[in-house]
């Protein structure tokens, strides 16, 4: 298990937060505009903080985007939006782009992860055939590919059904890497090891997910 | 036309080299040019079916190439047959489509990663003049990627402009698609960069 240690400092939507992650599952809620994307962009360096540091293993997001990049992946919501190439099997070849292996390495690995996940037999299809859910898995297929150290998520299930979206949840929780996972489903949280609940652009409460998710719905239906 | 279609299916023209095959394309396409009879018209369609045939594509997948053309063949049709009588005409709007077809037959019977690389290689004596082969072979695959996403936005702005009975509303139409499609390419840039494309 690796330690990862953030601390931020940005203004406006985000507001002096602080804190250092070394848990490995870490769970971020909170309502709409909250500021959890932007928390989670700042893991990886997509967006690199007005003020403060944002610091993975060391390696500093604004100086070293690139490395921490390679140590972070990132899942989006919108699959669609992650998948970059026509088919299949190529989308999960772009990520390994960098490594410069030889043809016949890269197939091999290729084949290998897309059978991990379910998709071998979709290999040479176009990817816009495949369903949300096949979609979802291709995105996390590219991306746990490189074998990332930490894997962020941005409300990787919110466009899934209800069979999909417990499929990647379950998935996830199978993964050896630290989890940063946003998301609205509190029931996906409460496997989790700690649990951040943001409201306009601060952490409000952290700890264990059973009181996160208590603290959260007062939070709702309290005020 | 460019979705990415390509059929895995062992075939001879499968195992051809990508450059080769788009060398071909351009040999041939430049060919169709000269072909004015109806008779060559005839042979040429005839090499094209037969080359279909060679790549063990079925009747439906080589469709798919050229259904897209359907209102264009009309609409050249229709104004040739105004300006040039009927051999020409047809003659004019067959090798179009033949054209097409090959280009098809091409993306049909070769990965798109291969096409790319085939590309990226073809453009490296442009590198001195400050073209980035890599980035234009990338660009091309993100284009052919994109349709399909492309048209899915179109296609959900339209049915909720229907649902709200904007249906003949040209700009209800066109802001959202338009806002979709940025909006796409902005994640699609972030989702680029957290890959790793930056360096
Ligand atoms: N690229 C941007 N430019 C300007 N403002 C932004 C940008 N991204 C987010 N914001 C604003 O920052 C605030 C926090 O947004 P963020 O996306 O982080 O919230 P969130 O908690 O992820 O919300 P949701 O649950 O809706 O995804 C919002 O008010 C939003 O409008
Ligand atoms: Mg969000």
């Amino acid at each position: 298990m690796d330690k990862v240690n953030h601390a931020y400092d940005e203004r406006r939507v985000l507001r002096d937060v602080q804190v250092t992650l070394t848990e490995r599952r870490v769970a971020v809620i909170g309502a709409n505009g909250s500021g959890k994307s932007t928390f989670a962009r700042l893991l990886n360096g997509l967006v690199v903080p007005d003020d403060g540091e944002v610091r993975v293993n060391g390696l500093s997001t604004r100086t070293d985007g690139a490395a921490v990049r390679r140590q972070v992946g990132f899942v989006f919501t919108d699959p669609d939006a992650q998948i970059v190439m026509p088919t299949v099997a190529e989308d999960v070849a772009f990520s390994l782009r960098r490594r410069k292996l030889s043809r016949d390495d890269t197939a091999r690995l290729v084949a290998e992860h897309l059978d991990t996940f379910g998709l071998g037999g979709h290999a040479d299809h176009p990817a816009h055939l495949l369903s949300g859910g096949q979609k979802q898995l291709l995105a996390l297929c590219s991306i746990l590919v490189t074998q990332p150290q930490v894997l962020v998520c941005d409300e990787p299930t919110t466009l899934l059904d209800l069979a999909n979206s417990r499929r990647i949840t379950e998935l996830l929780a199978g993964l050896s890497q630290q989890i940063v996972l946003v998301t609205h489903d509190l029931d996906a949280v409460l496997s989790y090891e700690r649990v951040l609940v943001f409201a306009d652009g601060t952490i409000v409460y952290d700890g264990p997910p059973a009181d996160a998710v208590k603290q959260y719905r007062m939070m709702i239906t309290g005020t | 036309m460019l979705t990415g279609a390509y059929v895995a299916r062992p075939s001879p023209l499968h195992h051809l080299p990508a450059g080769g095959k788009l060398a071909a394309l351009a040999v041939a396409c430049t060919g169709l040019l000269m072909v004015r009879t109806p008779a060559g018209v005839g042979v040429a369609t005839a090499a094209v079916a037969g080359l279909y045939v060679v790549g063990r594509i079925r009747p439906a997948e080589a469709w798919a190439q050229v259904r897209p053309l359907r209102w264009f063949v009309a609409a050249i049709l229709t104004v040739q047959l105004l300006i040039t009588d009927v051999p020409a005409a047809i003659s004019l709007t067959a090798r179009i489509v033949l054209a097409v077809a090959l280009a098809g037959l091409v993306t049909l019977t070769t990965r798109t990663t291969d096409l790319m690389a085939a590309m990226e290689r073809a453009l490296r004596p442009l590198r001195r003049l400050g073209v980035d082969p890599a980035r234009v072979a990338l660009l091309m695959s993100l284009a052919i990627r994109s349709v399909p996403v492309v048209a899915g936005i179109a296609r959900r702005v339209r049915d909720a402009q229907r649902a709200r009975g904007q249906e003949r509303s040209i700009r209800a139409f066109a802001v959202p698609l338009v806002v979709g499609v940025l909006r796409h390419a902005d994640t699609l840039g972030e989702a680029l960069q957290a890959r790793g494309m930056d360096d």
